[in-house]
């Protein structure tokens, strides 16, 4: 059986296994065909209303200060390029990159498991594209790669398969934008992403989500680092959405790795969110850092999980959440959870949820705003990122994308 | 037309506010008919026991939640305040210094500033370096540089506490300042600085001030032109800001009011009933 074949296998195996968290979604309901789109030469090309939804998501149209973007629509690798100049970076669809090299079986579900549930082996049973991004070693990036991810079809299922690997000594920053387009209010959207950050790597990777009303999300993650490496993920979601699940997972497995995970999510309407994040600490001196700001509005359910396991020597962990209540049909629900397997690891969490402070407010409103305006100052506070790691112009155009995002939900 | 009229002020609270110690029950009455007149540019000082329903009379004239007046009224420039809410009243040119600010992660020191000046948040964009809040923090003894991205409050000293809300009173230009216990909490060279900035600036914008104290170490720089001695929920005693801090040193609030015979002073402590 050749490794491709074995894949098949063990997914053909799991595709009736539920997720472990989690609303079990019939994947059947969803249509899986739709119409090819030709590519385009840049995102200009495409639709307005793609286009503008894409910008929502933190993806820029005329692709100024990115080293390279990639575009999907549906099932249509409609753009992957890196800029002429950028040498160090390769942007390519997963499906081109299998066919061309190799190697690549080496990192195919190696950070992700194929039989992890039903959700990751339709990604591998019915692979729509993805991106495949390699910084290469040594190659300094600090304009990032932008990769958008967009499902333009209503009741469409998108089940993609992306491969980030950053060489050693490189430095990456990703923005991955997902949205849909304004005529569709259903889908669902399957993502498996494979991290691989190698000696002295840096990866960040800021996720945003923007769905439609009714479409399901199952992210599947994972990433690995090695020796003196740093991977930083942030996940930024801000509209409803039916539901969305995931529990991305990162190892540390070289001595000195560090990670990074944080999320900002605002849950309005009936939305279903169950995030989190885990960390294996491996090798001595590897550190993490979890943390997530969420708010629940209207009738948003939010579970907000964490998982930090030491399992050597002088390894280090803090996981933290906390959370704001707007509302009474609102609920947040933490389960932050540590696990020491060693003498010497030190790891903490705390996690804190409640509503606005009267006080907050009226001391707020005694300096001259109104209610409303009081409320939404809190709340653009609590979410303000504050994200070590990002490039200063990265940072500066994270907030614009998210100050945008919540003036148009807030 | 004087500033601040109030003309037999009966407030009860309820039990929507909570966190401060002398908190009572739900409906308890703790103004009794309270007067007070202040003119423009005047400076006031009001003392009194715990309980003596000091803060309840700043809330009252703040407008805030959970402070109902039963009867009597509060006129500022001639204008009714009760019911108007309280950025209203902020608008109308009250302000205060708060003697414990909450804390409010994600809010910059800088942005409440340029807020209570009515100036809309720092958009680095418009304004490259600045220029609202910088030169008032500096004026406040605060190093622009350290303070202007903070978080209101997250960290801060009792002190710096203190300045930054004296920051925030002078952005707002008001024409009545209330200040809440302005040297509790502060060493003695940071109040003597907070004191000479304060007291200069009501000199130079004819501000009326209301200073609610249980020292006397600010009042020669704030130079108060009356003091008023507070119990049971009104005002009882009025005169000499000076003669009457050494009278009170002297004997305490008990014998000094004729509440009750020397040397009781328990009941003091735990706020009087009369």
């Amino acid at each position: 059986m050749s490794w491709k074949e074995e894949l098949t296998k063990k997914a053909s195996d799991a595709q009736d296994k539920p997720a472990k968290f989690g609303e079990d979604i019939d994947i059947s309901q969803f249509r899986e065909e739709a119409s090819v789109v030709q590519q385009v030469a840049s995102i200009s090309q495409l639709p307005d209303d793609v286009a503008g939804n894409a910008k929502s998501v933190g993806i820029n149209p005329d692709e100024d200060n990115r080293s390279g973007t990639f575009f999907q629509l549906d099932h249509s690798v409609v753009l992957a390029c890196q800029k002429k100049e950028m040498e160090g970076v390769e942007v390519l669809s997963t499906t081109q990159a299998i066919s061309q090299y190799d190697w690549l079986k080496d990192y195919y579900w190696k950070a992700a498991a194929v039989d992890a549930d039903k959700y990751t082996a339709m990604a591998e049973l019915h692979q729509n594209a993805g991106y495949f991004i390699r910084a290469k070693a040594g190659a300094r990036l600090t304009m990032p790669v932008q990769a958008c991810l967009f499902i333009g079809t209503q009741g469409l299922v998108q089940s993609v398969h992306n491969i980030i690997i950053a060489e050693e000594g490189s430095e990456l920053h990703v923005i991955a934008g997902c949205t849909t387009h304004p005529s569709v209010s259903s889908g669902m959207h399957i993502g498996v992403s494979e991290f691989y950050v190698k000696k002295g790597a840096t990866v960040t990777f800021t996720m945003i989500h923007g769905w439609a009303e009714d479409v399901d999300v199952r992210p599947r993650t994972g990433a690995i680092i090695e020796e003196g490496g740093t991977f930083i993920s942030n996940y930024i979601c801000f509209k409803p959405v039916r539901s969305i699940q995931m529990y991305p997972t990162a190892t540390c497995v070289g001595k000195d790795a560090r990670v990074r995970f944080h999320s900002l999510i605002y849950g309005s309407k009936n939305s279903l969110f169950d995030i989190g994040s885990r960390v294996f600490l491996q090798a001595e001196g590897s550190r993490a850092e979890m943390t997530a700001r969420i708010i629940a509005a209207d009738s948003s359910r939010m579970i907000s999980r964490g998982h930090l396991i030491g399992e050597v020597s002088e390894t280090k962990g803090h996981l933290e959440c906390r959370g704001l209540l707007l509302g009474n049909k609102a609920s947040i629900h933490a389960i932050p959870e540590i696990e020491g397997k060693a003498e010497g690891c030190d790891l903490s969490h705390e996690a804190a949820v409640g509503k606005i402070q009267q006080a907050q407010l009226c001391y707020l409103m005694s300096r001259g705003l109104n209610e409303e305006e009081a409320t939404a100052l809190i709340v653009r506070g609590f979410l303000d990122p504050e994200i070590p790691g990002l490039p200063e112009h990265l940072k500066y155009e994270i907030k614009r994308t998210i100050e945008m995002t919540s003036e148009k939900v807030m | 037309m004087s500033l601040l009229e109030i003309k037999d002020l009966h407030v009860e609270i309820g039990d929507s506010i909570s966190g401060r110690g002398s908190t009572p029950a739900k409906g308890k009455k703790v103004l009794n008919g309270l007067n007070l007149t202040m003119e423009q540019g005047e400076v006031h000082v009001i003392m009194g026991p715990n309980g003596s329903g000091k803060s309840t009379l700043t809330m009252s004239i703040l407008g805030y939640p959970g402070y109902e007046i039963t009867a009597g009224t509060i006129t500022f420039s001639g204008t009714e305040l009760n019911p108007m809410p309280i950025y209203e009243r902020a608008r109308l040119g009250i302000s205060i210094a708060y003697q414990t600010p909450p804390e409010i992660r994600g809010v910059k020191l800088r942005d409440i500033i340029r807020i209570a000046g009515s100036k809309p948040l720092w958009n680095p964009q418009d304004e490259p370096e600045e220029n609202i809040a910088t030169p008032l923090l500096k004026k406040v003894g605060l190093n622009p540089e350290q303070f202007r991205d903070r978080d209101i409050g997250v960290g801060f000293s009792g002190g710096e506490r203190k300045r930054a809300e004296i920051a925030q009173v002078f952005a707002a230009m008001p024409k009545l300042m209330i200040l809440d216990e302005p040297d509790s909490g502060v060493d003695i060279d940071s109040l003597k600085t907070i004191a000479v900035d304060l007291g200069e600036y009501i000199k130079e914008n004819a501000c009326a001030c209301l200073i609610i104290t249980h020292y006397r170490h600010i009042l020669p720089y704030l130079k108060p032109d009356i003091a008023h001695v507070m119990c049971g929920g009104k005002i009882m005693k009025s005169g000499n800001p000076f003669e009457i801090f050494t009278k009170i040193e002297e004997k305490g609030y008990c014998e000094y009011l004729g509440l009750c015979p020397p040397g009781i002073k328990e009941e003091t402590e735990r706020g009087m009933k009369i």
